[in-house]
């Protein structure tokens, strides 16, 4: 069968192009780049042009660049670098709607004496710029706040909001895994200190990514050793990894522009069509600034996981913010802080697209997800007429 | 992803009763749309007064139709008094197992079951009316519930019962009210084990009987410790047919579990012909 693969925010299908990259350094060029001799240097000269292509992504300088294993790797050493060196400062500021690799860290620093402000986020998953202002003290640390949210695609104002924090000479991280190569992103004028970035959202490898940390903003090392990426990442590179984060982030620049009016064109496309086929649906987050590649649209009365099932047998994958799929019993949290209704809240589903994304991808869904909220719903006690009591999650 | 059984998937895909049943003689109603899963149970009687037809209505994930799905067919042709006995682990084994995160959808089956034959006897529904019986609020469960979850499923841990129940699954507020019961229920346990090999010669159905009380009561909860599970695949005479689970699958040392735990278990407590065979499935 088939697959339709519209769930490039879990992860992406990795270029050809970076494989190609990637693969002499498999077998061939094996050599250790923190050796003396020339073999090793060839792959030191390598990591070098991925860390080049990298900063040139973002607007950064080479070494501003750091090595990581992947997102979250690059999340906790940016907000454990802004707590460790300020040790007198004891105020977070995070948001609700944040990735685990934010939000679990931030809860440890809670329990471990930190007070953390929580922005909430409206019906429409936007953030309160006031209420973030009138929050900003003297002794907060950091400010930790995602570029766009992975399960919405809702953008958020990072920009207006590191400006504030910068004028008070407060720390700022973002978590841009989900912006980087779906929107210009350009650290020159965004005056973050630190940003989060992972391979494989953006047609990489996995097990790799990068955190930019800015000229002068403080850095702890997360992981201890050598002396590797200046001292500031111990552990032997990832060289493979490394050199395909290098060639997809260049890939991802090349016309970003017009592939995402691709996607964007694709996502609207499917958006309007399932509204249109399937009555009682909504979108989950602000539709007009959005990532462009994410749709994240609800269907009442009708369970998400049962619904990515059937569609699974169609060759689709996507995600849902469903309690069965979290693999905890209680829906996303990012659904509940946006206080969607629990008539939609379990029946949520995640569609998202990527460049390799064609029409007749969403012509598949657009034919075959009709019938499968249908049936589910015909196979529900609950309905429009008859509407039920609940208990207390969810709402 | 969840790995569900292939008898999961065939009853989710093409449920079997799903709808209702217009003029049903008995209805059972548990859950609710808040808590993320519900289920309606239909049940109409032939003249004989055995279940003639069973319906399901079911809002939930695929396990929990899959669980709605099976027990109506299990239903079936059962007298209201033979379908009391059925349990959510007859539901979960005759689906070929569920992911133990997923338990909770076949006791949601059996309490809508319940909750039919409630309606059948003519017994008013079950009703949460005063606080004090509701454990967990985050998903309305009672006291009563926990407990019957824990002694029918030899629940050992909070976690367990969060799999069984959904209790402890949210805000966690409930967890030192259910570590209080699975420490009362423990306590008030440590008397068993009574004998059970006595009556002989023993007819089939009985040695069935002794064989599945002393594998889940005796058996399991050891193999559990050590991060196992054993499921008794069938039982033919003498012959007892099982499958090692968990950590036990596979460990090198499973053979020696099988003759010189489980086998010598059973012979010293049901009957000293029986052979236990591991098989797959
Ligand atoms: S009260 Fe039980 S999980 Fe919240």
């Amino acid at each position: 069968m088939n697959i339709t693969y519209l769930d490039n925010n879990a992860t992406t299908r990795t270029d050809p192009e970076v494989v190609k990259e990637m693969q002499p350094y498999f077998g061939e060029f094996y050599g250790n780049p923190s050796s003396m001799h020339s073999f090793g240097g060839r792959v030191q000269k390598k990591i070098a042009q991925a860390r080049e292509k990298v900063a040139a992504g973002i607007g950064c300088l080479p070494r501003e660049i750091i090595f990581t294993s992947g997102g979250t790797e690059g999340d906790n050493s940016a907000i454990f670098s802004a707590t460790d060196s300020q040790p007198d400062k004891k105020h977070l500021i995070t948001t609700r709607v944040e990735h685990p690799a934010v939000l679990s860290t931030m809860k440890n620093l809670e329990s471990g004496g930190y007070h953390v402000t929580w922005l909430g986020v409206d019906e429409k998953g936007r953030l309160d710029m006031q209420e973030y202002l009138d929050n900003l003290r003297k002794d907060t640390a950091l400010v930790s706040v995602m570029y766009a949210n992975n399960e919405t695609g809702v953008i958020f104002p990072v920009r207006e909001m590191a400006q504030a924090a910068k004028e008070r000479g407060i720390l700022f991280h973002t978590d841009a895994v989900q912006a980087i190569g779906k929107i210009p992103l350009d650290t020159r004028n965004l005056p973050v200190d630190y940003l989060v970035l992972s391979g494989h959202k953006i047609h990489g490898p996995k097990g790799v990514g990068a955190v930019f940390v800015r000229k002068k903003s403080p850095f702890r090392p997360y992981i201890m050793g050598g002396h590797q990426e200046n001292g500031r990442r111990a552990g032997t590179e990832n060289t493979t990894g490394i050199i395909g984060l290098g060639r997809a982030m260049e890939l991802a620049l090349a016309d970003m522009e017009l592939k995402n009016k691709k996607m964007s064109d694709l996502r609207d496309k499917l958006e309007l069509g399932l509204l249109k086929a399937v009555p009682n649906a909504q979108i989950n987050g602000e539709t007009l600034n959005r990532l462009p590649n994410t749709l994240n649209i609800s269907f009442s009365y009708v369970e998400g996981e049962a619904i990515l099932l059937m569609l699974d047998e169609f060759g689709v994958c996507a995600s849902s913010g469903s309690a069965c799929t979290s693999g905890s019993l209680e829906p996303s949290h990012v659904l509940r802080a946006m206080g969607v209704p629990f008539t939609h809240v379990h029946g949520s589903v995640r569609f998202s697209l990527s460049r390799y994304t064609t029409s007749d991808d969403i012509d598949l869904v657009l034919e075959k997800l009709p019938g499968i909220i249908q049936k589910l719903r015909e196979m529900s006690p609950f309905s429009e007429q008859n509407e039920p009591i609940g208990c207390k999650t969810g709402n | 992803m969840w790995e569900y059984t292939d008898k999961v998937k065939e009853h989710f895909i093409n449920p079997k009763n799903s709808g209702l049943i217009e003029d049903a003689d008995a209805v059972g109603e548990v859950g609710s749309l808040a808590c993320g899963d519900a289920l309606k149970l239909y049940i109409k009687l032939d003249d004989e007064g055995k279940i003639k037809d069973a319906r399901f209505k079911t809002f939930g994930c695929a396990s929990a139709i899959a669980s709605s799905s099976v027990l109506t067919e299990m239903l079936k042709g059962k007298t209201p008094e033979e379908a009391s006995k059925i349990t959510n682990r007859d539901i979960a084994r005759e689906l070929g197992g569920l992911p133990k995160e997923k338990m909770h959808c076949s006791v949601m089956g059996q309490q809508a079951l319940d909750a039919a034959l409630r309606n059948l006897r003519g017994e008013p529904p079950l009703v949460q009316d005063h606080e004090g019986d509701v454990v967990c609020e985050c998903f309305g469960v009672t006291e009563d519930q926990i407990r019957g979850a824990i002694a029918g499923n030899d629940l050992t841990t909070v976690e367990d019962v969060t799999h069984f129940t959904k209790a402890g699954g949210g805000c966690t507020d409930c967890v030192p009210d259910i570590e209080r019961i699975l420490h009362e229920l423990k306590e008030s346990r440590t008397s068993r084990p009574e004998p059970v090999k006595a009556d002989r010669p023993m007819t089939n159905i009985r040695r069935m009987q002794l064989v599945t009380k002393v594998i889940d009561e005796e058996i399991r909860p050891n193999l559990k410790k050590d991060g196992g599970d054993i499921d008794l695949v069938d039982i033919d005479g003498t012959r007892v047919m099982v499958a090692l689970r968990g950590a036990c699958s596979g460990c090198p040392s499973s053979q020696l579990t099988l003759k010189d735990f489980v086998e010598k278990k059973l012979r010293d407590r049901v009957d000293e012909k029986i052979l236990v065979e591991e098989v797959n499935s």
